[in-house]
């Protein structure tokens, strides 16, 4: 595939995961709005008519259209480098068109870059798989208000009575949902790394928010834990936005690597309701979204 | 829902409750981390006619410029909580009557709210092409090259906007109480874990 091709399937991924918020998203707004009065329904109502709104007028459903972070799975052929550069540029021209705010700002000078294109910016994962030619492209546009509700729990932890067990890793995902409160534009999703160091526990975290919403972890452990939690989370009645209700959260997602015998990592991610990740995926040359 | 229209007396905010949801009209400024560190450190002489018995957003918006000038295109609201360390300041010093964002903020706001007569208004995060849409006219912008896009100062004409109180001229908060509730609940559910 030549760059410029290449860019132009991205550019359209970009406006896809800014502006049209995915099915299964939807679908688990919409429920939860079915199931709430008061002020929680006409919450729900809003995003749902926001979300209606923006897919309609090609407009990002949130403002801040947050860090790009691809997940490549690519053939042989396909070059990491030459993927890179296409998506940089597909980046700057989204932001161009106001697909995507400029959001990349140097810590240290507070400049921002004016395109999203900057040290680390976008973020990229690669992972070659055997087959030739073909291309999966995840990306995932991650907000930062959300983001900063993101907590990473070193047990044994005392404060929260959380030692190194599975009644450990369920205050910290308790604690974490407390803590987050209405902050990351509730109801969001948890995605919860267990084990793993302080970086891929994080990265296992992160990794949740690329799985449905609406799936099974092939895990039962994981899977009760997963049912468990969003009950639980839901019964502190934090609501839409904080403004009360039971729809605290849409899902809980958990992830889980081994351990070093020294340490034990619980990260939980938080990501808002406006919840954005599409794919994108090419074979034969044929482009396919979802 | 109740009609806002800028600039608004203290006797009218005094009258708003925690759980009043309005619908503002008239002229407001957004302003972020950069610009509530500038309007504490030195006179904002461009804004503070616009702000006075007015109001603030925090928010950092996706604009676009053509012909006419300037457009929002995306603003829904930032996390407030990041201009807590400013706000009650900015509120007494330009004689603010309310702030809009998102999150709610602290016991310093909340305290400049019942003394200078201000309310803490809350948009749906996120919602932010139909926010956009209530913004009909922007007339000026300050500080875009110092401060970059989503943080300058933006003067909007908003039509509309939709918003609940969340913090009121009483010194009522319902974040204060949603933190309240969730924190017993949750200290009673980990017991259980």
């Amino acid at each position: 595939m030549n760059p410029e091709e290449l860019k132009e399937h991205l550019l359209e991924l970009i406006r896809l995961a800014a502006c049209d918020l995915a099915p299964d998203v939807e679908r688990a707004l919409t429920q939860a709005r079915d199931h709430e009065e008061g002020r929680a329904r006409s919450t729900l109502d809003w995003m749902l008519k926001n979300a209606a709104e923006a897919r309609e007028s090609s407009t990002p459903i949130c403002q801040d259209t947050g860090s790009l972070i691809f997940y490549v799975d690519h053939g042989r052929d396909i070059r990491p480098g030459i993927f890179m550069q296409a998506a940089r540029e597909a980046a700057a021209r989204a932001t161009e068109l106001s697909y995507l705010r400029p959001n990349a700002v140097d810590p240290i000078t507070g400049k921002n870059s004016g395109n999203n294109v900057g040290r680390g910016s976008p973020y990229f994962h690669f992972n070659e798989v055997d087959d030739g030619k073909s291309l999966k492209v995840r990306l995932m546009l991650k907000g930062g208000g959300s983001e900063n509700c993101g907590v990473q729990y070193t047990l044994p932890d005392a404060s929260i009575k959380a030692g190194r067990d599975l009644s450990g890793v369920k205050r910290c995902i308790l604690d974490a949902a407390l803590r987050a409160q209405g902050f990351g534009c509730a109801p969001g999703v948890l995605g919860v790394g267990i084990g793993g160091d302080r970086m891929t526990s994080y990265m296992e975290s992160k990794e949740q928010f690329f799985r449905k919403l609406d799936d099974h972890n092939p895990d039962s452990m994981l899977a009760e834990l997963e049912d468990e939690m969003l009950k639980k989370v839901c019964e502190l009645e934090i609501g839409p936005m904080g403004f009360g209700g039971r729809t605290t959260l849409l899902g809980v997602k958990v992830g889980i690597r081994h351990r070093l015998p020294a340490c034990y990592f619980v990260s939980v991610s938080y990501t808002c309701w406006a919840y954005r990740r599409r794919s994108l995926e090419i074979v034969n040359g044929q482009a396919g979204y979802a | 829902m109740i009609e806002i229209k800028l600039p608004v007396s203290e006797e009218d905010i005094r009258k708003l409750k925690v759980g009043d949801e309005v619908a503002i009209s008239g002229v407001m400024i957004t302003a972020r981390d950069a610009a509530h560190k500038y309007m504490v450190e030195q006179e904002a002489g461009e804004v503070k006619d616009i702000i006075k018995d007015g109001m603030l957003y925090h928010c950092g918006p996706i604009v676009k410029k053509d012909d006419q000038g300037w457009h929002f295109v995306a603003a829904g609201p930032t996390t407030s909580k990041s201009e807590e360390p400013y706000e009650a300041a900015v509120t007494a010093r330009y004689k603010l009557r309310g702030v809009i964002g998102k999150g709610g903020m602290g016991e310093q706001t909340l305290a400049a709210c019942r003394e200078h007569g201000a309310v803490y208004l809350h948009a749906i995060g996120g919602l932010a092409v139909i926010l956009a849409r209530s913004v009909k006219r922007v007339p000026a912008v300050h500080k875009l090259e110092e401060f970059g896009v989503p943080e300058a100062m933006w003067v909007i004409e908003v039509e509309s906007f939709p918003a609940v109180v969340t913090m009121d001229s009483h010194g009522n908060s319902l974040h204060k109480e949603v933190l309240q509730k969730s924190t017993e609940k949750a200290k009673a559910i980990s017991e259980t874990l």
